[in-house]
Order: C-alpha cells, then structure tokens, then sequence
C-alpha cells in the first residue's frame, strides 16, 4: 500500500534494445502466468524492476514520514498505557521502513539514494501523510482507517510475484492489523467516553474518512498503468475494488462505534451487497499529491532537518570507523 | 530513630523517584521519535524510550501498591504538579543536539545500572523485582550510548568538540546523583538499599575510562545543582510536565 496512485509516471514496458529479446519477455510472462516467485538475482525486464523499485520505496518512504504524524501525539498521549502502545507502532513502521528499503535494495539501488530523493523531493510518499494530527482521536483514526486501508492494499501484496517485497508484506501484515485493532479500540474508548470524546472521535472521521478513501488511489479508468502491473501479478486487484472492499469492510465498523462517515450519499445496496458511496473529491488529491496539502512542507522540512542536523555525527562516525580500521590493521 | 512508618514512606517516594526518573528522561526521548536521520538509530531510540515509559510504568504501579490508596501509574504521571515530581533535573534538561543527548544518557545510565545492581538485592521485594528486570534493558542502553560517546569523542574534532562542551554543560547536574536525602539512607540502613557513597565511587572509576577510551577530558567537580528530590525543577519542567498531562488535564475524569 501507500502506493496506489503514486506511480503515475509512465511505468510502459520500455525494452531496452537489444538487451530483451522476445523470447526472454515471453518466458519471464510465463514464470509470472505460473506463480513462480520472481527473485532478485532472476532475469527480469527493465520496466518491471523499475515499477518495483518506485514502488517498493515509495511504500517505505510512506512508513517513514507516516511516523510523524503520529509521533506528534507520543508526548501528549493521554495515558502510559497509549503512550507505550502508540511509541511501539511508531517503532513497527521505522521497522517497515527498513524491511522495505531492504528489499528495494535487492534491485540495485541503495538506501542512500532513495533517501536522498525523498529529501530532493523526486520520490513521492502516501499523501494521506500530508494531513495533520490535531487530537487525540487522530491517533485512533489513523490507526483504524489508514492501516486498515494500508492492510487491504497489502495482503494481496504478500503474493506479489516479486519474492523479497512478498515476504516483507507477510511480516508488515501482521503488525499492520494489530495497528488496526488498537485503532479502533481507542475510537471505542472514546465514544464510550464522554460528550467532548465523543466530539472528537466524530470530528477524527470526518477529516480522515475521505483521505483514506484517497489512499487506495485514483478511479480505474485513470489509472492507466495498473493494467500492466495487474499482468505482472504486482498488484492483484484494481484500485476501486479495493476501495470498495475497504468500505464494505468499515461502514459497519463506524455504526458499531456509533459514528457517521461524512458522506451523505454512502448506503448500503441490497442488490450488489456494496455501499454506494459519494464522489471522492479528486482535485484535493491530486493538490496533495502535487505539494499542496497542509503538511507537505512540514513533513519534508522535518527530514532535511534531520539529515542536517545528523551531518556531523555521520561525519564523524565514519571518521572513527577510519581509525579503527587503521588500528586494526596496525 | 526510624519508625516502620518512616521506613514505608521511604520505600513509597524512592519507588516515586525511579518512576519519576525514568518517565521524565522517556518523555524528553520520545520527543525526538521520526527525528534521527538513520533508520538504526531510530529504532534504538524508540527501543530505549518504550524500556523507560515501561520502567516507570512498573515503579508507579509498585508505589500505588506500597501507598495502598488506589491511586495508578496513571495517577502519579499525569495528576502529580511539577513540584511533586522528584527526578534528577538532568533528566528534564532539553535533548539539545546529539551529542548532549548522548553525554546525558552516558552520565545517568552508568549511575543507574549501578542503582539498579544494588537494588536487586533489597528487601523490598517489589522494588528489586523491577530492578532485576530493568538492568537487563539499561545494560545495554548503556552499551549503545557509551559506542556513539566514543565514536564521537574520538570521531572529527568537531564532534570532539561538541562532546567535549556537552559533558562540561552537564557535569554540574552529576552530582545530585550521589546527594542522598534521608530517604536514600532510610532504604540503605532498613531495606539494604544502594549506598551511595560507594556507588559514586565505582561511577567515578567507570566513567573516567568510558571518557578515556573517548579521549575526553573528564571535567572537574565543581559546583553541583540539584533541587530534585525535593521538588525544585528547571524552568523546562514546567512545559515537559504540561506536555504530558495535556489531554488529561483538559477533560478530567475521562477514561482513555
Ligand atoms: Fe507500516
Ligand atoms: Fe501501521
């Protein structure tokens, strides 16, 4: 997940002449066509390399600024309790962020460089991240909405044809729900609480039951890349199932909790078994997306802070390094 | 003369004071959570926090059971005002750069896998449990910090100097440490506490070799400033402490 909808740069199957023959192409499409696991020393196109290697750091970079977001209410979280419960998914996504770096780096490229091009602004994140923590009841939101829209967007994942970014998957799988159930159970607390809880809790849904919905990125038909991603078994169901899936799913969740999504139009039909859901406004999307959400600066600023900030301790733990490797050798 | 009463109490505020130590020290560390530039060493700081936020957890738990009036680790950490918090004031100083981050952790941790050595072997039981336990975690808090303390002692002479005025700007908050109350004595004399005294000696010894291997001056003692234990605070506790109890004191009585 916090993927979908990000790769909208043209990820065509670009042969390099020479280099793909048909034959390779045709015998790679028909590993895929038998579910073999495609790992990282295989023969594999160009094009399909890169598609998992923007994918793959997107997603990681997405776990890494989604910590701020959330690490913005460790000080403040109302008891120890949340507070220790809070600070170890914090740690889990830090722990995402390099199972997939790692992963990505089976590919040929390093860390290094996809941090860098996070921090020069060429790679992108989840947009959901672009959207700021005021209370308490974000925390809950999140952790029910955005890893719940995250797990539904993974668990195909786990069987992604590419072996390293499956295996991740399995791991991040089964911490994401555990993030999902203490969501939710903080949005219990709080409608089981009292009257300005309750406000909050409703208030939380309202800022992020639309950008959640965004998470799972833009409508079939303008999303024209999925379709080679969907043959190479990278992605195993188009962004509006999942969506739909994820609302079917949540609907119920919000009536149990005794709350309203801020969508006048959402209904159940009896005759497809879905909700019916209002149009998603896609112009915030794509302004979010482009750097203009209220926190893409912010969240951006606190990384170039960071790697500012770490310069001289870099330097000199590699110079320490240095000595020790002359000592050694001495 | 000391009192059995006199002895509960001060097993109540020393089983306080290491709650209060570890909470405040975890909440000036988890302010920098998705701040490290390296992946590893979030995960470390993380790691560290969660062991302290859990530490204090289980202190305050034992103190609500030792005070016997039902009052919870939540009580103590967010119903307390500033001045009955009793933690070392090195603990509530601002992270300032790395390197302070570090010089402070080195100075307070060498000091309280010490403490916590001597308390597993007191007669309180529920106090040397958690001691048992938590030695474990600081062992190794102390082993990360003490490897960047050296790696930036004797990294670029930037980082030299860096530390080098970090562990001047701290030193004068060290020796609080050693500056028992009649607390710290009642736990020595009736419940076989730490004695300080050989605590700050033993200290003394392994710092100035964690310091040498970092080849870093060790600073002189000087003046020392505490206030601590007896509830007088820097002018940052006030905002750490307001921090904390935020969503708490802004709807009393709600359960979270
Ligand atoms: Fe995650
Ligand atoms: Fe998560």
């Amino acid at each position: 997940m916090y993927t979908q909808g990000l790769d909208q740069a043209g990820s065509k199957p670009r042969r390099r002449d020479g280099l793909e023959t048909d034959a390779q192409l045709a015998a790679f499409q028909a590993r895929i066509d038998a579910d073999e696991k495609i790992e990282a020393k295989d023969w594999m196109p160009e094009a399909y390399r890169r598609t998992l290697v923007r994918q793959i750091s997107q997603h990681a970079h997405s776990e890494i600024i989604g910590m701020q977001p959330e690490g913005n209410w460790l000080t403040r979280a109302p008891t120890l309790r949340r507070k220790a419960i809070l600070l170890a998914k914090v740690q889990d996504e830090a722990g995402h962020g390099l199972y997939l770096y790692s992963a990505a780096e089976t590919l040929g490229v390093s860390r290094d460089q996809m941090v860098r091009d996070l921090l020069d602004g060429k790679a992108k994140y989840s947009s959901i991240f672009n959207y700021p923590t005021l209370t308490w009841a974000d925390i809950g939101a999140i952790g029910w909405l955005v890893d719940g829209a995250a797990i539904m967007n993974q668990i195909p994942l786990c069987r992604c044809s590419f072996g390293p970014y499956a295996r991740a998957m399995v791991r991040v799988c089964k911490e994401e729900s555990f993030h999902q159930r203490q969501g939710y159970e903080i949005m219990l607390t709080l409608v089981r609480g009292n009257a300005k809880q309750k406000a909050m809790a409703q208030d939380a849904i309202n800022r992020w039951w639309w950008p959640s919905l965004m998470m799972f990125g833009p409508n079939d038909e303008d999303s024209p890349h999925s379709a080679q991603s969907m043959k190479w078994k990278i992605k195993r169901f188009s962004n509006d199932a999942l969506r739909q899936k994820f609302i079917d799913a949540t609907v119920p969740q919000a009536e149990f909790l005794g709350l309203k999504m801020p969508d006048d139009k959402l209904e159940f039909d009896e005759q497809t078994g879905h909700y019916r859901f209002g149009e998603i406004n896609w112009q915030e999307f794509y302004d979010v997306l482009a750097g203009n959400g209220p926190c893409n600066r912010q969240r951006m600023a606190t990384r170039q802070q960071a790697q500012a900030d770490g310069a001289w301790v870099r330097e000199a733990a590699s110079v320490y390094a240095e000595k020790q490797a002359a000592r050694n050798a001495a | 003369m000391t009192t059995h009463s006199d002895v509960e109490q001060a097993r109540l505020t020393y089983a306080l004071r290491l709650g209060d130590n570890a909470l405040v020290l975890g909440q000036r560390l988890i302010e920098l959570v998705a701040h490290h530039p390296e992946l590893e060493e979030e995960l470390a700081n993380a790691n560290i926090s969660l062991d302290f936020i859990g530490q204090a957890r289980l202190f305050y738990s034992c103190a609500g059971e030792l005070e016997g009036r039902g009052r919870t680790e939540d009580d103590f950490a967010f119903l307390r005002d500033d001045g009955e918090f009793q933690n070392l004031l090195l603990l509530e100083l601002p992270n300032g750069h790395f390197g302070d981050t570090i010089v402070r952790q080195v100075l307070f941790d060498s000091f309280y896998v010490l403490q916590l050595e001597a308390l597993v072997s007191c007669t309180d039981a529920g106090i040397a449990e958690i001691a048992a336990r938590a030695i474990k975690e600081v062992r190794y808090h102390l082993r990360h910090v003490s490897q960047w303390l050296i790696r930036l002692g004797d990294g670029t002479d930037e980082s030299h100097a860096r530390v080098s005025q970090s562990l001047l700007d701290l030193w004068r908050y060290t020796g609080e440490m050693f500056s028992g109350d009649l607390v710290d004595d009642c736990l020595r004399d009736a419940c076989n506490g730490p004695d300080l005294a050989r605590i700050q000696e033993q200290w003394h010894d392994n710092v100035s070799a964690l310091l040498k291997e970092a080849t870093l001056d060790m600073p002189e003692d000087g003046w020392m400033i505490s206030g601590g234990r007896q509830g007088v605070h820097t002018e940052h506790m006030g905002f750490l402490i307001a921090q904390l109890q935020h969503e708490q004191r802004a709807c009393p009585g709600a359960s979270w």
